[in-house]
């Protein structure tokens, strides 16, 4: 099931196997598709997807991204935490603004990083649930690092209110 | 030292609720010890051969006496009364039950400690020199970075699934007290020619099964851009460093795969990039906020050399001789900087039972001490005696059989928990440790010896830091057998090398018996003061080999 924003989403994607016909709509293609059929596929002038596997460099996409509508990460294990940077690298250097959506095997906890990093799509399991991705992603209040989040630091709110003076 | 404000003390309790809610959910069953493992570990909470082990964060190695107390409480109310001081200046509670771990998240929470990060393929708990703010030699107390580090790591969003674990070091003198050159991340304070104050920073040190010493990756980082360049360091690390094995996964491997040149180049091209953003600069008012934490405290304006310390030294030899190696020149006149060591012969390397922290706790507030640090070497450091106090302190401490004095000698020993409590350990640490320290029990004999450091770990996992040892014992097994290999010529300061392997190694009793012949080799080729490493270092291993190794 989708997850964007904490809710359930209609999926209007479809993932395309490598050689398989496009059938008209939005389809998600491999990366090793894309650029090796790139004029083709963006000719079809459709909402488009490109699944980046964990290892594979957001880079390569960067002329092309801004005619993506999304772009998808895929993680083959939980600890594989390549995609975290390359999601920060899409929001920020690459300056992608589509939706970057997770697949794979990823953990209920980890929901909250990849939000931060800017991940704002999440095929997840169907054992859990909304309610677990809410409570997963507020459990922790507040933040120390700046990312693309654009969530107000710690340092943010202590320059806010008065300083406590260290004793 | 630092102080929590509300949003540091909130995210700690908040994150020990969270785990509150993780453990209920693995005890009704809900949650799998495969899909629970990783939750535990993201709070120090490891499963080992006997029982779940806690390992407590102490940011820096500095705690205050109410931490103390409270750390002594939760290991008698929780666990065997008492903890074990790691080479990563962390405590750990080797006996711990899972119900207890929320309510023990939950203590420590309340005098501003966690177990967050103690453990998991993230940013580890950050290091530092345990005589920070007091060392004669500082250019800056490498607290205030440290703790700058703990807050940018805490939680990171892009590195909290790395590769594998990642340790950095901060030292804030040339000379090395943290073993900075043998982390993922070593940083060293320095000040360049016009006066700045930056930092010089090493990347791919590391010990384990591929023992490597650090290469610099930075030569001066200013202050301001050090976050930055961090970040560029990790990111590097991230993408690149090896996931399909995990005995390859460190970053060391990746250094020494590509080369430092290499590395050096990625990470100079990473942080010009996040440097163009700027969102990572860290402002001078921060830094200055973080320092007044550290601030040093009110020092008395005093003599050196104070007539009743010196005559207390004339008059009691066995004060004498604890103040010969346990003492250290302090920055200021009058002042000087006390190790307890936790090397009582015969006993666990770097244990300390509930009552002992409470004496210490006790004997903080007498001598005004704010601070107690952990060493690196499971020691403990006392880092602002008034040197009038010193007699009075040898007195309590021996009172509590904490007055050894063997710091940096033979018997000061470096020790994992091995076998008797790890499950990835292939022997036994402890025993060996203790067997040899008794040999060396004679005090005169360990004078006459020298700076010795003898380092034990009970498999190549290396927590003992056997590579680094003057000495260094790896036990390993052989066939269901224990048995011990010799290395010879590690160092973990300054002049950092990486011990060589002897030989055949020695079974349990072989082992002490070989060390001894070590040592004696030793004293028989030394020349004059010459330390047994300046010694190995002279002559090499022929002359150890062709004692241990004669037919």
């Amino acid at each position: 099931m989708l997850v964007k924003a904490a809710s359930i989403v209609e999926d209007s994607f479809t993932p395309v196997a490598d050689g398989e016909h496009l059938p008209d709509g939005p389809v998600i293609v491999s990366l090793k598709r894309f650029l090796a059929e790139r004029d083709r596929i963006l000719a079809r002038e459709q909402p488009l997807g490109v699944r980046l596997e964990s290892g594979e460099s957001p880079q390569e996409l960067q002329p092309c991204l801004p005619k993506l509508a999304l772009v998808v990460l895929h993680i083959p294990a939980f600890r594989d935490g390549r995609a975290f940077s390359a999601a920060r690298l899409l929001r920020t250097r690459l300056g992608y603004g589509g939706e970057i959506r997770l697949t794979g095997h990823f953990l209920l906890d980890q929901i909250a990083f990849f939000t931060r990093v800017g991940v704002d799509a999440f095929d997840v399991a169907p054992n859990i649930s909304v309610a677990e991705i809410q409570t997963a992603l507020h459990e922790i209040s507040d933040v120390y690092q700046p990312s693309v989040d654009g969530r107000v630091t710690i340092r943010d709110l202590r320059a806010r209110r008065t300083a406590v003076p260290p004793s | 030292m630092y102080r929590y404000d509300e949003f540091d003390a909130r995210l700690v309790h908040e994150r020990a609720e969270q785990f509150r809610g993780q453990v209920a959910r693995r005890l009704a069953g809900e949650l799998t010890e495969d899909e629970f493992k990783p939750l535990r570990l993201m709070n120090g909470l490891y499963l080992q051969l006997h029982s779940y082990m806690l390992r407590i964060a102490i940011p820096y190695g500095t705690l205050n006496a109410r931490q103390l107390r409270k750390l002594a409480f939760i290991a008698r109310k929780f666990d065997r009364g008492y903890g074990h001081f790691t080479t990563r200046q962390n405590l750990q509670l080797h006996w711990a039950r899972l119900p207890d771990v929320p309510d023990m998240l939950l203590e420590l929470a309340e005098v501003e400690m966690h177990c967050l990060q103690t453990s998991g393929n993230c940013v580890r708990n950050i290091t530092a020199d345990p005589f920070a703010g007091a060392a004669a030699d500082e250019i800056e107390d490498p607290r205030i970075l440290s703790e700058i580090l703990r807050q940018w790591s805490t939680l990171h969003p892009e590195f909290s699934f790395l590769p594998r674990k990642f340790k950095i070091a901060v030292s804030g003198s040339s000379a090395d007290r943290a073993a900075i050159m043998v982390h993922d991340i070593g940083i060293e304070i320095l000040r360049s020619k016009t006066g700045e104050i930056g930092y010089r920073v090493f990347v791919g040190g590391g010990l384990g099964r591929t023992p490597f010493i650090g290469h610099e990756v930075g030569s001066f980082v200013p202050k301001g851009d050090i976050l930055a360049f961090l970040e560029a360091v990790m990111r590097v690390y991230n993408e690149s460093g090896r996931r399909d094995n995990i005995h390859k996964a460190r970053v060391k491997i990746l250094v020494h795969q590509i080369g430092i040149e290499e590395m050096r180049r990625r990470v100079e091209n990473e942080f010009a990039e996040i440097k163009k953003s700027g969102v990572l600069q860290l402002p001078q008012s921060e830094i200055t906020r973080i320092a007044a934490y550290f601030a040093p405290p009110d020092f008395a304006t005093l003599a050196s050399g104070d007539a009743a310390f010196e005559a207390a030294k004339r008059g009691n030899r066995d004060f004498a001789n604890w103040v010969k190696t346990n003492v250290h020149a302090h920055k200021m006149p009058g002042y000087a900087i006390a190790t307890v060591s936790l090397k009582t012969i015969g006993e666990t390397p770097g244990d300390c039972s509930s009552d002992e922290m409470d004496g210490l706790a006790d004997i903080m507030d007498a001598f005004g001490q704010a601070e107690i640090r952990v060493t690196h070497e499971q020691n403990l450091v006392l880092p602002h005696m008034r040197e009038a106090d010193l007699f009075a302190l040898w007195q309590r401490l021996e009172a509590l059989n904490l007055a050894t004095p063997n710091y940096g000698l033979v018997t000061d020993i470096i020790a994992c928990p091995g076998l008797d409590y790890c499950d990835l350990a292939n022997a036994r640490s402890i025993p060996i440790a203790t067997a040899i320290a008794k040999r060396f029990a004679d005090l005169e004999r360990q004078q006459d010896l020298g700076e010795l450091k003898i380092k034990i770990s009970g498999c190549i996992n290396a927590c003992g830091h056997h590579h680094v040892g003057h000495i260094g014992i790896l036990g390993v097994d052989r066939k269901g057998v224990e048995n011990y290999q010799i290395l010879l010529g590690g160092s973990g300061a300054e002049d950092a090398s990486l011990g060589e392997i002897l030989g055949p190694g020695f079974d349990r009793e072989g082992i002490v018996d070989a060390v001894e012949n070590v040592i004696d080799t030793y004293k028989n080729l030394r020349s004059d003061s010459e330390r047994f490493l300046d010694t190995y270092r002279r002559v090499g291993a022929q002359p150890f080999k062709e004692r241990l190794y004669a037919r």
